[in-house]
């Protein structure tokens, strides 16, 4: 019997970068910064993540489609662990993932360094669609925990802002 | 006989699972029935982000009682005796202006107390908060912006929003008191001294409620009761139909 190939973290990490959002399904948990870490030991594999927000019902759902991917690919031992600390910022979106969220008509998140929206004052959020400036926050809260939803006065579309947290 | 510092433990997570819980199921009830699309939206959100919380507390709670119990047990097969949420966040609903009234006097607590928490020598509480605190940092901008708005807007408003503020008020008390739980935790540096807690909150309020031209309720006769698991006539209700599922099919799942 041919014994299989040493499995490297490397190959880990490109198998999760199929592993999606399920709401933001253009967006992967790593570009998402949802994932944290990955560990092997005597041939398993841990694998550690951390909630965007605490309710976040998605998370269940990417815990679940880690261990499938991850056992499509023949690795049956793996286990999800969750931490909280340090708490997930939006900061820790890829820029990639970022570029990603536009072109799927979210916007962006800002830095946190400019978090006035979270201070009560509006910062300005281009529209993902036209890029006008020319924005209004309909509701602080949206689809989803993580989103906000806006309105652009431009081209009269609404969109949806990812929060900075 | 005296409290160990493990059961005081286990209590303090109820007690902050359970204010999270039940504050949450209440919400959730406007499910359908907000006044508007975006604050149906804003108030299923933030009972969301309250359950995501709660779990985390009653997971906690399970750990640190080491029986097994899981976080579903503990919300949904525990008996109206053995919550011990605060009876603010157990009552009715009531209009919108009593709706936001009661989540910005939660917040306006919740806030300080999870900011304290973050420097908790229990890293697990601490670490609840630094997550729980940025979620409640953006519900109290929101609640505190309903109450200007309800105060500063129109007469009808304005008498609503006084009206839950004086009904609610009553309640308010029990968000401060502390006994043998708080005590033990407070000497092994895990649970805040409220003191500075209760500082904040009368500051917010007290900043909240002048720009919103709203009056301040004087304090008196105070509710008390929920953290010993003695309840309002709301609560019976309130569970009958939170724990329906789990009771009538323990352990189902989807």
């Amino acid at each position: 019997m041919n014994s299989a190939p040493a499995l490297t973290r490397q190959h880990i990490l490109d198998l999760l970068e199929n592993v999606k959002d399920p709401e933001v399904p253009v967006i992967s948990v790593r570009e998402l910064g949802v994932l944290r870490d990955v560990e092997m030991s005597d041939g398993k594999v841990f694998v550690t993540i951390t909630p965007t927000y605490t309710g976040c019902p998605a998370m269940d759902t990417m815990r679940e489609d880690i261990v499938k991917e991850l056992h499509n690919a023949g690795i049956m031992d793996v286990e999800v662990k969750q931490i909280l600390s340090p708490s997930w910022t939006t900061d820790w979106i890829s820029d990639a993932g970022k570029a990603k969220l536009k072109a799927y008509g979210i916007a962006p998140p800002e830095k946190t360094a400019d978090i006035r929206a979270l201070k009560g004052e509006l910062p300005v959020v281009p529209c993902p669609q036209c890029g006008s400036k020319d924005t209004v926050m309909v509701s602080a809260f949206g689809s989803t925990a993580c989103k906000a939803l806006w309105k652009c006065n431009t081209c009269l579309e609404p969109f949806d802002q990812f929060k900075c947290l | 006989m005296k409290m160990t510092q493990q059961e005081a433990l286990f209590q303090y997570c109820l007690r902050r699972g359970d204010d999270n819980l039940i504050l949450s199921h209440r919400l959730s009830e406007w499910c359908g029935h907000g006044p508007q699309l975006e604050e149906d939206i804003a108030l299923t959100n933030r009972a969301l982000d309250l359950i995501g919380q709660a779990r985390n507390y009653l997971q906690y709670a399970g750990e640190v009682e080491g029986k097994g119990r899981s976080e579903d047990d503990l919300a949904y097969m525990r008996k109206e005796r053995d919550f011990v949420n605060v009876k603010l966040v157990e009552l009715h609903n009531g209009d919108y202006a009593y709706t936001m009234a009661r989540n910005f006097l939660y917040d306006a607590w919740h806030l300080p107390l999870q900011q304290a928490l973050m420097k908790s020598a229990d890293t697990q509480l601490a670490a609840i908060a630094g997550k729980a605190v940025k979620e409640v940092t953006y519900q109290l901008k929101t609640s505190a912006d309903w109450m200007i708005r309800f105060g500063d807007g129109t007469e009808e408003s304005h008498q609503r929003a006084q009206t839950a503020l004086h009904a609610l008020w009553t309640y308010t008390g029990e968000l401060f008191t502390t006994d043998e739980v708080e005590a033990v935790l407070q000497k092994a540096g895990i649970v805040p001294d409220m003191a500075p807690i209760k500082a904040a909150f009368d500051a917010k309020v007290d900043a909240v409620l002048a720009e919103a031209t709203l009056k301040r309720p004087a304090d008196g006769f105070m509710m008390s009761g929920g953290r010993q698991g003695k309840h309002s006539e709301h609560m019976g209700f309130l569970l009958a139909e939170m724990q329906y599922l789990q009771r009538a099919y323990p352990g189902a799942t989807w």
